[in-house]
């Protein structure tokens, strides 16, 4: 082998009595990283800060003048019905979130733990009621179960002969149903993903002590699993009271008013931003304490989830039992993605939905109206799909940046960083987008009814989702894995975009998918900043249920639901069958 | 020029010195391992002279050319080096020829080049059938291999190697230290091995570098460290020996009741009085039933067998020698049986004791 350890590059040090260099020496040295930092800190601050900074400032400002007041927040909660609204925000809350629980926490122990059948299915019900915009599932049940002519209760009628009907939608325990039947797929991950780590030597050990199957699940299965059902618990409670679609959807018409719903009128003609602001601050408050009180909570030693200590793991038998098990996953399959998707589809290709499925009832009219004839249908889909492409890039590669300059230690203070990609996460959408409104919305920024607000919004919205993907694929890559590209010669950018990089690329396109996701299917952040040509699928899917033409409605649902299925589909070929459940 | 000297070198962070001035000196072609207990500060102080890591006083010297003083350190990628890392770093992206011929592409050698170093570095390493594999298709020994020949193949000025051996089993272990011997000995690679395995460093080294608590405790040839420790921290570290504490007198040591010519420990010991620790290895103690024939200047005291454990290759006994409540190790041959409780002979040899700080 040839030599060609070449000479080593021009020296550092003359000699080695220098020991020190010179400014230029030093600047030569000084890594781009710093200015990467500082561009980071300024769009953080621009996309978190200020308009959180600004949400604050403004609930103490007299509208107009902005003078320091106290009168917004004796506007906000001065009347009985404002403080009604918060009482019904909290009460619903709780009310899902003991309903997802009662739904999804059998479904998990039958799948992670038993010989249930069926388990492939069960597994395609959470992820369709998982990947389903919540808003389409509230107005399926709106078709199934409205007082009069929804199909439940005309069946009801019809059978029984009784003269009300079978359930009204249109009431408290409609709404905590449909968002419960939206939300438990979200307790099914985390109990399930708690119990798969249990080995099955923990229930062998109380089976022979002598407890059966049941008292085996009750006594030592769930408890193991307690601290995962009741973060599950938590983050349903948050996600209900934070939730806007729904309870516009079904709320409004049953005269249910919620936090949400009662933000969204203030922001009725006149705007009243001000009393907005201060009204939003108990939403705010209390999903900000109870995500600190969790913390606090599991981080209490002994009570922290068993970590992986692998043993053998053999499904309990259950003997006839898992028919019934099977039972209650096919029926919450049916409630929760069957019935609904079905009437929405059925009524998409309806004259007139009521009439139920025949031939001479049959019309392509709905979507012919809404592709060719409706002005805004088109429009807002093309705006978003690319409202959310853009904020899922935008929101990729500052948490990519963040991320590595966290994990990697480059800059002092980068963990500063971290935390605040990581704060949206606890505020709620609809407050998010009262900050940006308060902050960006009016001169000097004026970014009214701009597409530019709305990607902003989104981008600082999903940011936690795109930062937890990014941290949790920067960390997969060993920082040796750079180093040894460096040492054999090649710079830090060169070794980025050589090692880290295509070790990163499905992770990260993972991430971009999922926000990309969830931002098409945004409602709480967009109804508050779209303009009259910004209008968003979500938007519009509510403007045309406020209009009362549900075919219409029905058939933009439809499309709604073909462009999420093509989406999810295209997910699962290029990253993996399960990549928007997993845990990041 | 590939001379690589180390003066002074210290890091410490915010108060916390993790490498406490150190001075080490590598001649051109040596294989010299830093040796210690985890903690010690020797991942660190090799990452210092990889460049990863700037020091916080001190400097790394190449050539008589200073590539790391604080304030300024040449970037890993310009110093001519190679580093092998204790999770191999392996890129999982791309082939092991890939891997391999990673360092020479950026050197801009010629593609044919290239692919006939790999090559033939691949053949050395014994993984030549294997180029085209991916690296999880690979067993942890034949990564390892892959790591080595990445390092080598751009034939670095300096080789260093962070615990390269620590995620494989023992008998892979064993096999892979002769492996990086013999390499050394094919190449002459400046090298610095990082390990805590006496084992691993002594049939690498030409010497070993002991270091404790950021310090270099002693740096000498892997059988003087053995025979003739410096410090109390290398003579518990490297094997197991009896530490005693003795008196200097007259030009004797003693203790216990035994009595010998210090010039016998060591020939330069003065005659001032004081208390001396000396380093006794437990093989180098005879045991005997019956009171053995007094060679010259060989002390032999009577004593009782307090405890023994059989450990296969050798018995080893705890032996109180009377008059006294000094316990001393003493090994023996399988052969060798004693009860506990009997009584016999020690016999000590002054030259394989080594007096220590």
């Amino acid at each position: 082998m040839p030599d060609t350890a070449a000479s080593l590059p021009e020296p550092v040090g003359e000699t080695r009595g220098t020991r020190r260099l010179g400014l230029l020496g030093r600047l030569r040295h000084v890594e781009p990283v710093a200015l990467v930092w500082l561009m980071l800190l300024l769009a953080l601050l621009f996309l978190v800060v200020a308009p959180l900074a600004k949400l604050f400032a403004v609930s103490f400002e007299t509208q107009g003048t902005g003078e320091f007041t106290l009168s917004n927040y004796v506007a906000a909660y001065g009347r009985a019905r404002y403080v009604d609204a918060l009482v019904n925000s909290l009460t619903l809350g709780l009310a899902s979130a003991t309903l997802s629980v009662a739904l999804a926490v059998p479904m998990a122990w039958a799948v992670s733990r038993t010989d249930m059948p069926g388990k492939g299915l069960t597994w395609g019900v959470v992820m369709g009621a998982f990947v389903m915009p919540p808003y389409l599932g509230a107005v399926g049940w709106m078709l199934l179960a409205g007082p009069n002519s929804g199909a439940v209760n005309r069946f009801w009628r019809w059978a029984t002969g009784a003269e009300g009907p079978l359930f009204n939608i249109f009431s408290f325990e409609g709404l905590a149903l449909v968002i419960a039947l939206h939300s438990f797929p979200l307790v099914f991950i985390f109990v399930k993903a708690a119990l798969d780590l249990i080995s099955s030597e923990m229930e062998d050990a109380a089976n022979i002590l002598g407890a059966g199957t049941w008292t085996t699940m009750r006594k030592v299965s769930l408890p193991l699993v307690w601290p995962a059902i009741l973060g599950a618990f938590v983050v349903v409670f948050l996600e209900t009271i934070a939730l806007f679609g729904t309870p516009a959807l079904i709320g409004i018409p049953a005269r249910i008013n919620v936090v949400t719903t009662q933000l969204w009128q203030f922001f009725e003609y006149p705007v009243r931003v001000e009393v907005a602001a201060a009204y939003a601050m108990p939403l705010l408050l209390i999903t900000v304490g109870m995500i600190v009180a969790q913390k606090l909570f599991l981080a209490r030693k002994g009570f922290v989830s068993q970590t992986g200590k692998g043993g053998e793991r053999r499904p309990i038998k259950l003997g006839p039992w898992r028919w019934l098990l099977f039972t209650w996953c096919a029926l919450v399959g049916l409630l929760s993605v069957v019935m609904p998707l079905g009437i929405l589809v059925q009524a998409s290709f309806a004259k007139a939905w009521g009439r139920g499925i025949s031939l001479d009832n049959f019309t392509l009219r709905n979507y012919q109206h809404l592709i060719f004839e409706h002005e805004m249908a088109l429009t807002s889909i093309w705006n978003t799909v690319w409202f959310s492409a853009s904020a899922a890039t935008m929101a990729v590669l500052i948490a990519l940046l963040v991320a590595y300059i966290v994990q990697r230690r480059l800059v002092p203070f980068g963990d500063a960083l971290g935390f605040l990609a990581m704060a949206p996460f606890v505020i709620p959408g609809i407050v998010m987008a009262i900050g940006f409104y308060a902050a960006y919305a009016s001169p000097p920024v004026a970014l009214y009814g701009t597409a530019a607000i709305i990607i902003f919004a989104f981008t600082a919205r999903f940011l936690p989702i795109a930062y937890a993907n990014s941290a949790a694929a920067v960390r997969t890559v060993h920082p040796e894995m750079e180093e040894a590209a460096r040492i054999l010669g090649s710079g830090r950018l060169h070794a980025i975009a050589h090692v880290t990089a295509p070790l990163l690329k499905r992770a990260l396109l993972g991430g971009w998918l999922i926000v990309f996701i969830v931002a098409t299917r945004e409602l709480s952040a967009a109804i508050f900043l779209v303009g009259p040509r910004t209008r968003t699928m979500s938007v519009l899917l509510y403007d045309l249920s406020e209009a009362g033409n549900f075919e219409v409605l029905a058939a933009f649902g439809g499309l709604l639901l073909l462009i999420t299925l093509v989406l999810v589909g295209i997910g699962m070929k290029l990253v993996g069958r399960d990549f928007m459940l997993r845990r990041t | 020029m590939s001379r690589l000297s180390l003066r002074g070198l210290t890091k410490a962070y915010s108060k916390m010195v993790v490498v406490d001035h150190i001075d080490l000196t590598l001649n051109e072609g040596e294989f010299v391992s830093l040796l210690g207990p985890s903690g010690c500060g020797k991942t660190t102080t090799l990452r210092m002279i990889a460049g990863f890591v700037e020091p916080t006083d001190g400097t790394v010297e190449m050539g008589g050319k200073v590539i790391s003083t604080p304030g300024s350190v040449l970037p890993p990628e310009r110093r001519q080096m190679s580093m092998i890392f204790q999770s191999y770093a392996i890129w999982p992206n791309m082939t092991v020829a890939e891997n391999v011929g990673f360092g020479l592409k950026l050197r801009n050698l010629p593609a044919a080049e290239v692919q006939r170093r790999v090559a033939e570095i691949l053949e050395v390493v014994q993984m030549g059938h294997l180029h085209g594999r991916y690296p999880a298709e690979l067993s942890g020994g034949q990564q390892q291999r892959v790591a080595l020949a990445r390092a080598i193949v751009v034939k670095p000025a300096v080789l260093l190697l962070d615990e390269p051996l620590s995620n494989l089993d023992a008998n892979l272990r064993e096999e892979m230290r002769f492996e990086i011997r013999r390499l050394h000995n094919e190449f002459r690679i400046t090298t610095v091995y990082v390990t805590h395995d006496q084992a691993e460093a002594m049939a690498t080294s030409d010497r070993i570098a002991v270091m404790h608590a950021g310090r270099i405790e002693q740096v000498d040839a892997p059988h003087l460290l053995y025979t003739k420790p410096k410090t109390r921290f290398v003579a518990g570290f490297i094997g197991r020996t009896n530490l005693l504490e003795a008196k200097l007198a007259n030009g004797e040591i003693g203790f216990d009741g035994v009595a010998f010519q210090a010039s016998q420990v060591d020939a330069s010991l003065n005659g001032l009085s004081r208390p001396v620790l000396l380093s006794v290895r437990p093989q180098s103690i005879g045991l005997y039933r019956a009171q053995p024939a007094s060679a010259a200047g060989r002390p032999v005291v009577p004593g009782i067998v307090t405890q023994r454990v059989f450990l296969g290759e050798t018995w080893d006994y705890v032996v109180q020698p009377q008059s006294s409540c000094t316990k001393l190790r003493v090994t023996a041959p399988p052969l060798q049986v004693h009860e506990v409780g009997e009584a016999v002979w020690l016999e000590f040899d002054p030259h394989q004791m080594a007096l220590v700080e």
